[in-house]
């Protein structure tokens, strides 16, 4: 083994947040072409990277790279295990698929003399996110949950085409972060003010003798209400539905892949590593707070989503309602439930991309993207369509598909523990998103094109193929899911495990 | 040839002649010559893999692990190769059938209808051959995707609120219901293995075993349990071929067979009987099976009628499998093919006198059957069949359904059969009589009857061809008695 | 009990500030007055790690080789990095509220969400007709 191989936890990150300023030099001589050839390069070196991390954890166990080979706790720490090296597969594994879909959509809908700083910005948002994930310092969390935060409000202020709505909901995203960045530091520190640590592994250690300090107790619902608010748990929601509906296509897709899941893996890292079961509050704020939120969240999101207009609308809301599925996966707290919260973080990812990359294609041929405007394009995009079909159903959780093995996990989560009466619920939820996603297809198979539309073409290749791909992923993960649930179990149990 | 390869084979026949479909979609004498291919080589191998089952040889066929210790697995067993036999032996049938009807009736988008029909045959094979629960789940929800096209085939409002209904019911209560039932199963057992005498036994609370027994029971949609039957009435804005294969054999089958392995291979026949659990189930069916009969009275779409029906059949075969006796497995094993045979002759006969005259109203049919005597004797023998009398084939299935019920002492039971048999006779024999005993309508016999004949050959052929089925039958019920026989033993 | 509130006195003013901050957030319709706020709530949150980084008659933790009683520096130095977080954040939304201005002609809240619902509205009618 060559000697640079160790030091891959820290060129993930580096070299995304390096590349950045180098990617804003291409501004001489503004070659547009460039910048995306160097985007799509450091995406596929960190999917690369995450891919030989995720493989070294599963064989030898969780690694710690040490920064400037300072020591932990005072030294700044990267921490692997298989949760994180899953979640850093997915977030490079997004970006590895979505960047080459970005080309022609970015070109489409961002002025061309923006184009670079996009890409500039988008790498930054990727090292953030990447960053958020690897690290095991609390601090460190907060910075790249910011460069990201900050990065992506850049992005979606951008908006299709500058649509002006953007701005708002930028705008409006960026209060709403801040506000739950700062709880979250809030938070951290009172958690250092009983501890005197930032290192998640030595706070662990260090809070396990603290569960009744009320400043444990206060750190701990800031850092709760400031994740919350970062993965859009309803009713903390508001930011996300236009955000994801007026960003530009490639930010849609990798952020509605990623972000949330991103934050959702911070929480799961609070909850179980450094608190665990064992703290009687985890529990309680898990069946009182996180369930009913849950529950409540999958209901409004999917009774949102019938009634939304916009089709990235539509799949916005239908995001705030598979964030329930997950949050009720982790307020399961059995290992299975938890298997199927990570499961359901993974395959919902390669549901929306695969639903946000099909609305991609239609904002690159279409541009309007109501219902009314699809109106007979079945016919006339029909690789399009059948990839958003596949993905609905997906989405829906039919067999063979990866929405059907979440489904499958959470249900045998709720039996383990016994909570009978939310079954009933999760099939309803599963039920409204048939009702949403049949208001797309038959817009699109059923109703007559207007009369005086112009003939739409079948949207190129370059958009199909990592289109098809991410549908392929749905199936193959859908058919052999051994592979992913294999990978969840052991990071639920792991999870598990290590509360005190 | 090893039997594991021809079971993969025979799934994969009619995908590979989906495909050829789709490639010769401009060269319709091509395409529908693919269709009759595949059915035909299909055939041949359900047909080999009977010989091996009824020679008592078993084989299986491992695909992947999809989750940890769940296969997508299949098994040749006696039950799903009946299914698998009158399903692909149907389809050549049908095939040809629905060539005379889509070109008769000059249907659009004849490609995509020839497509969705092979994916729902292989569907079809997938759910006859599942090794466990799981697979025929997978199977299940794919044939109901794949039909979806088919039923709102025409584009019309009608036929996209139909596809609504359709759809609707057939997910929910598969993912409502069925989906739970079998996560349920798998929970307490560790496996859904279908093996025989059941994998419940012991691991269940006897109180609660009627409640996992109505979540499989309304969940198996297809079955067409009431309050869930709306979807087949829904589904008959499909064009005719689609109601006369799917819509009486494949779809419906499926459900019925699908209730059949669950009691016989999860639930197991004697846990069943002893711990009384399904004893609402008898009740349930009873229920629908005349209430079904009474609507069907009531209908005038002959179609819809006989949707009707379809839904009553199905619940005889609910209702056998509820008395969980031998005897009546057997029977409704048996009643999985002649109701079949029965009701796609009639269904072909509507279809038939739908593109000869454009008739759908029973009320309409007066004096018909002079202008179109094969298909009416059809539909006459078709409708004998179903009723119950010799010398064809339905009666047998209804014996043994009736002596399970009469070893149980269930005299009810006994008396709806009969009842039933006394509504078939109501809601059938008037379309027979009308069409032969009363004369053409004078508008018609002054445009001269020359305009009115039979329908094109490709569909009459095949209506005779199961219309003689159905009395072959008759005399050969006993071998499929005898095919089906180790199931219960 | 008065002591042990005049004791934390430095935790008051922070909840004090902390409050007014995410009130002005709330409340405000003018998107400048909720940076602001943001602004307000993000430097309780500075002050708060800076005050539990004192240690009562510590100096700067500088090595002199006597032993002397060193304020905390780690918070200090967190805090920097806060700062310059929170300052990206204010430059950020003031760029963004300039954007609006230029798009929406004003920065009411209100308003804004006015224009908003009639795009929507007249984008429908577009396709409608």
């Amino acid at each position: 083994m060559t000697n640079w191989l160790h030091h891959i936890p820290i060129l993930i990150v580096a070299v995304p947040l390096i590349s950045a300023p180098i990617c804003v030099l291409f501004t001489f001589g503004a070659n547009r072409k460039a910048a995306w050839l160097w985007t799509l390069l450091v995406s596929w070196f960190a999917f690369l990277c995450s891919i030989y991390l995720l493989n070294y954890v599963l064989e030898n166990g969780q690694i710690s790279y040490h920064l400037g080979s300072w020591k932990p706790p005072l030294g700044i720490e990267y921490r692997i295990d298989v949760i994180n090296a899953f979640v850093l597969l997915l977030v490079s594994g997004i970006s590895a698929i979505a960047v080459p879909f970005g080309r022609l959509v970015v070109d489409r809908e961002i002025e061309p003399d923006r184009q670079i700083l996009f890409y500039t910005t988008y790498l930054l948002c990727l090292t953030g996110l990447l960053g958020v994930t690897i690290t095991g310092d609390a601090f460190n969390i907060f910075v790249f949950l910011e460069i990201s935060s900050l990065s992506s409000y850049v992005l979606i202020a951008m908006g299709v085409r500058s649509d002006r709505r953007a701005l708002t909901a930028a705008y409006n995203y960026l209060i709403l972060g801040t506000i739950g960045a700062t709880f979250f530091v809030i938070g951290l520190g009172f958690l250092y003010m009983v501890t005197g640590t930032l290192n998640i592994m030595d706070l662990s250690d260090r809070v396990t003798h603290l569960a009744d300090n009320k400043a444990v107790h206060a750190g701990y619902a800031f850092i709760i209400i400031g994740l919350a608010l970062k993965m859009a748990l309803f009713p903390m929601h508001v930011w996300l539905p236009n955000s994801y509906t007026y960003a530009p296509s490639l930010i849609s897709i990798f952020l509605a892949a990623t972000a949330t899941k991103v934050s959702i893996y911070v929480l799961l890292r609070f909850l179980f590593t450094v608190f665990g079961v064992s703290f009687d509050f985890i529990p309680l704020t898990l069946i009182f707070i996180f369930l009913p939120l849950a529950i409540i969240a999958i209901f409004f999101g999917s009774i949102g989503a019938i009634f939304q207009t916009n089709i990235k609308r539509l799949f916005a809301y239908s995001s705030v309602a598979q964030i329930g599925y997950i949050a009720i996966g982790i307020a399961l707290s059995n290992t299975i439930g938890l298997t199927a919260a990570i499961l359901h973080i993974f395959n919902h990812a390669l549901i929306k991309g695969a639903l946000f990359m099909a609305a991609g294609c239609l904002v690159y041929r279409v541009g309007k993207l109501t219902t009314d405007s699809i109106r007979g394009l079945g016919k006339e995009m029909p690789w399009t369509f059948s990839a958003l079909v596949l993905a609905g159903l997906s989405l829906i959780g039919i067999p063979t598909t990866v929405g059907f093995i979440s489904k499958w996990y959470l249900i045998l989560g709720i039996m383990e523990n016994g909570w009978w009466p939310l079954i009933p619920l999760i099939v309803m939820g599963s039920l409204l998103a048939v009702v949403y996603m049949w208001k797309i297809i038959e817009a699109a198979y059923f109703f007559q094109a207007p009369q005086d539309r112009v003939p739409v073409k079948e949207v190129p290749l370059e958009l199909l193929i990592p289109l098809w791909i991410l549908i392929g992923c749905n199936f193959y993960f859908g058919i052999q899911a051994d592979i992913t649930i294999g990978i969840s179990n052991e990071a639920a149990t792991s999870l598990l495990d290590h509360s005190p | 040839m090893n039997t594991e390869i021809i079971i993969a084979l025979a799934l994969i026949t009619p995908l590979i002649g989906a495909i050829g479909i789709f490639l010769s979609a401009n060269t319709p004498n091509l395409r529908e010559t693919i269709t009759l291919l595949s059915a035909a080589v299909l055939f041949t191998f359900v047909c080999f893999l009977l010989h091996q089952t009824s020679n008592g040889q078993n084989a299986s066929f491992r695909l992947f692990e999809v989750i940890p210790n769940l296969m997508i697995a299949f098994d040749i067993e006696p039950l799903g190769m009946l299914f698998a036999a009158i399903a692909s032996g149907l389809w050549i049938i049908n095939s040809l059938y629905s060539i005379g009807y889509m070109r008769g009736n000059q249907e659009e988008n004849q490609t995509r209808f020839y497509i969705c029909f092979a994916i729902a045959i292989s569907s079809s094979m997938g759910i006859a051959f599942a090794g466990n629960m799981f697979t025929l789940f997978i199977f299940y929800e794919i044939l109901t995707l794949s039909t979806y096209p088919l039923v709102t085939h025409k584009g019309t409002p009608e036929a996209k609120a139909g596809g609504r209904r359709y759809l609707g019911l057939l997910i929910g209560t598969s993912i409502g219901f069925q989906l739970i039932a079998i996560i349920w199963t798998w929970f307490l057992t560790g496996t859904l293995d279908f093996t025989p005498g059941g994998i419940l036994s012991g691991k269940i609370e006897p109180t609660i075993l009627p409640f996992l027994l109505a979540l499989y029971m309304f969940g198996i949609g297809k079955a067409a349990l009431m309050p869930f039957h709306s979807w087949l009435p829904a589904a008959m804005v499909a064009p005719t071929p689609v109601s006369a294969l799917l819509h009486a054999v494949a779809v419906v089958k499926a459900g019925a067979f699908t209730v059949l392995k669950v009691v016989v291979y999860i639930f197991g026949i004697e846990f069943l009987s002893s711990t009384g659990a399904s004893t609402w189930l008898i009740w349930a069916a009873s229920f629908t099976l005349l209430a079904s009969s009474l609507i069907a009275l009531s209908k005038d779409n002959l179609k819809a009628r006989l949707a009707y029906s379809t839904v009553s059949q199905l619940s005889y075969i609910v209702l056998a499998a509820a008395l969980a006796t031998k005897l009546s497995i057997l029977g409704a094993g048996l009643h999985i093919v002649t109701h079949a045979l029965g009701k796609i002759t009639l269904f072909m006969c509507a279809g038939a006198i739908y593109v000869a005259t454009h008739k759908t109203e029973i009320s309409d049919m007066d004096g018909l059957g002079r202008v179109m005597p094969f298909t009416f004797i059809a539909f006459a023998i078709g409708a004998f069949s179903i009723i119950g009398l010799p010398p064809f084939a339905g009666i047998w299935s209804k014996w043994y359904m009736a002596l399970g019920a009469a070893n149980l002492e269930l005299f009810m039971v006994i008396a709806v059969y009969m009842i039933s048999s006394l509504l078939n006779v109501g809601y059938l024999m008037p379309v027979v009589a009308r069409a032969f005993f009363k004369p053409l309508p004078q508008q018609l016999q002054a445009s001269g009857s020359k305009s009115l004949s039979e329908a094109p050959l490709l569909c009459v052929i095949p209506l005779c061809i199961t219309a003689l089925g159905c009395f072959v039958l008759f005399f050969f019920a006993n071998e499929v008695i005898d095919l089906l026989r180790p199931i219960v033993n | 009990m008065l002591a042990a509130i005049l004791d934390h006195y430095n935790y008051w003013l922070i909840i004090f500030l902390m409050m007014i901050g995410l009130y002005i957030v709330v409340s405000r319709g003018n998107l400048i007055k909720k940076i602001v706020g943001l602004n307000i709530f993000q430097t309780s949150v500075f002050l708060l790690y800076i005050t539990i980084g004192k240690v009562n008659y510590g100096t700067a933790p500088i090595l002199t080789g006597q032993p002397e009683t060193f304020s905390n520096p780690l918070p200090h130095v967190l805090i920097l990095t806060a700062i310059v977080v929170g300052i990206a954040t204010t430059a950020l939304g003031l760029a963004l509220v300039v954007r609006i201005r230029e798009s929406y002609g004003t920065i009411e809240d209100e308003e804004i969400a006015v224009s908003e619902q009639f795009q929507a509205e007249s984008e429908v009618n577009q396709i409608s007709s």
